[in-house]
């Protein structure tokens, strides 16, 4: 059974069709790349996958699980997590906090055993400050962790936006154009940093990516979505070298 | 000592501690030489009542992000429920203890006030929020206003209407008397227990901040969807900053309500105007910085009652002050400048050495 299926699933906005019958099987392990021109649909169907969105139409299942329309925070506990194409952090948090908010499910105590520091308390946050600084250190990022989030440089920040959405322990990860903004270099370190955490983790990912290179070198099957609809889905190198999808990027 | 890991956080909070404690020292010091007017030990316990209510604000408006100008309607709640508290069991309990029960029943009936409050306001943002908090504090006060309560032998009557319909007794004694309020109310409120309850608050908000509660509360100030996004339940974390926020304003209340012989809600003590003083006071400290709102409150509180004898120019100097303080902590030149000759918070610390004795400590 494939870990995400996405059957049918549309979405309008007042008269726009946005996305119009989606389909999408994920199986465990993949690297799966969601391509398409600007304005396509990606990011709405990200925005839907996550929750934020609710689709008009279509279901999503999550392991076998029906997870459409659910809340955000719950479909997170449902297990996908994922970044943003402008990045997200919480800015005005150190580099640990903004791991530590990821782990909030995974160690729980109550408010009371935080303003009456029992016990409880300090075995969890002990707990967390271990599990947030074992994360950073696959990230690199051990040594910034007293940095406020925002002082960080932006491949750093990209990151720790992956390291936070790790932190809840997901079955999905699903990350909106991670090389947005970045650099040759930084680009080349994000495909590192993807490639070690399929290892370290063993989790699936769906990504959306317009770095062609970074398409093309990581991902292990495409879906090429163009007017919110799916124009081809299959193997990397097919898609790649699809008359349609060359049409669709580059025009006739 | 040497295992004892003291964090950055925790410094920070003890600081602000020992702050509070030397001030009280010093405040003590002054009153035993005889060196405090009258009118300035009269301003001892109000002080205390506008940095508990400050402090509360301040959980709201710095940490979670989001702008009320209702809180001297929870001061309004905690004053009133504790008075009444008080009244009902004058004779009943013995003085401490019922005073001590008098702080709980107003933090806690503040609290609900705040719970209830929060479920339809939170779904608002920013200025809205602000308006429909400034409204609900409003209402809160003018409800009290239209309330009569009374006891006679056969128990309590309640009115909303006059002291003439509560239809009681020759004997019947009127406790909540509609804007006239409530009189009589034991003055149990001393200097010392304010300070004791603002210690008592900055360790609650300190610990509540700091903790897995806290951390989501100030995730979702710095970024509602990534914090939906990664399993937090963003309604169940504001509601539960706000009512602790309404909670720690009413302690104040409480405090405010067992100082005086009579107690009303008007617009000065209860209304807007408090409001956005207690705004005053949070804002000009510095968001999010508790220290910062203690220190601007004394100053700010006693100010105008110190510069009476100026006549006519003290709102004027005053407004200087205001301005002056919003320069010197807000103005992103002022910021660069202090930061230049080593007088913003960081480097003052350094000079002071306590940079050095965390390095021995860890």
């Amino acid at each position: 059974m494939s870990l995400l299926e996405v059957k049918n699933l549309s979405i309008s906005f007042g008269g726009l069709k946005a996305v119009d019958d989606f389909n999408l099987n994920i199986e465990k392990g993949d690297l799966y790349g969601l391509i398409g021109p600007n304005g396509a649909g990606k990011t709405t169907v990200f925005n839907m996958l996550s929750g934020i969105y609710k689709p008009t139409s279509g279901n999503i299942f999550l392991d076998g699980v029906d997870i459409t329309g659910k809340k955000t925070s719950d479909i997170n506990k449902s297990g996908i997590a994922r970044t943003f194409q402008n990045i997200r952090l919480f800015e005005d948090m150190t580099v640990l906090d903004n791991v530590k908010v990821g782990l909030h499910n995974t160690y729980k105590y109550h408010s009371y055993d935080a303003i009456l520091r029992t016990p409880k308390y300090f075995k969890m946050e002990k707990l967390m400050d271990e599990k947030a600084l074992e994360l950073l250190t696959i990230f690199g990022l051990e040594g910034e962790k007293d940095t406020m989030a925002s002082s960080l440089p932006y491949g750093n920040q990209r990151q720790l936006e992956i390291a936070r959405a790790m932190a809840t322990n997901p079955k999905l990860l699903i990350l909106d154009e991670p090389a947005a903004g970045m650099n040759p270099n930084e680009t080349a370190e994000l495909m590192d940093t993807i490639a070690l955490i399929r290892k370290e983790f063993g989790i699936t990912i769906l990504l959306i990516e317009h770095d062609m290179k970074l398409v093309a070198g990581i991902c292990e099957k495409l879906t090429v979505l163009n007017f919110g609809a799916v124009l081809t889905q299959g193997e990397t190198s097919k898609v790649l070298s699809d008359p349609e999808v060359i049409k669709a990027y580059l025009g006739e | 000592m040497k295992n004892i890991k003291i964090n950055k956080k925790t410094k920070q909070m003890l600081i602000t501690l020992a702050i509070v404690v030397i001030f009280y020292a010093f405040i003590e010091i002054l009153s035993l030489a005889g060196a405090l007017s009258g009118l300035f030990s009269g301003l001892l316990v109000p002080m205390t009542v506008y940095i508990l209510a400050a402090i509360g604000l301040n959980l709201c408006v710095g940490y979670l992000g989001e702008l009320s100008l209702g809180h001297a309607g929870f001061m309004c709640v905690g004053a009133y429920s504790s008075s009444l508290f008080s009244m009902i069991f004058k004779d009943a309990i013995p003085d401490a203890l019922r005073f001590l029960l008098a702080l709980a029943v107003g933090g806690i009936v503040a609290m609900i006030f705040g719970f209830l409050i929060a479920i339809p306001v939170l779904r608002l943002k920013g200025d809205y929020l602000a308006i429909v908090t400034l409204a609900f504090g409003e209402i809160i006060k003018n409800i009290i206003n239209t309330l009569f309560i009374g006891r006679d032998a056969d128990g309590f009557h309640f009115s909303m209407k006059d002291t003439a319909s509560l239809n009681m007794a020759a004997d019947g004694e009127v406790i909540l008397n509609g804007p006239q309020g409530i009189t009589g109310t034991p003055k149990q409120a001393t200097f010392t227990i304010g300070i004791l309850l603002i210690i008592l608050c900055l360790v609650i908000v300190y610990n509540f901040v700091n903790s897995r509660t806290g951390r989501a509360v100030t995730a979702i100030r710095d970024n509602r969807i990534a914090a939906e996004t990664i399993g937090i339940n963003i309604t169940k974390y504001k509601i539960i900053a706000f009512t602790l926020s309404a909670g720690i304003a009413g302690l104040g209340g409480v405090l405010y309500a067992h100082n005086l012989n009579s107690l009303t809600a008007t617009t000065k003590n209860f209304g807007y105007n408090m409001s956005i003083m207690l705004l005053v006071y949070v804002v000009l400290g510095g968001i999010g910085s508790l220290r910062g709102t203690i220190i601007a409150t004394v100053i700010l509180y006693a100010l105008p009652e110190l510069l009476r004898g100026l006549a006519d120019y003290r709102m004027l100097i005053y407004s200087i002050v205001l301005i002056a303080l919003m320069i010197f902590n807000w103005a992103p030149g002022v910021k660069t400048w202090r930061e230049v000759h080593g007088l913003d918070g960081a480097s003052l610390q350094k000079k002071l050495k306590f940079g050095k004795k965390e390095k021995e400590v860890q």
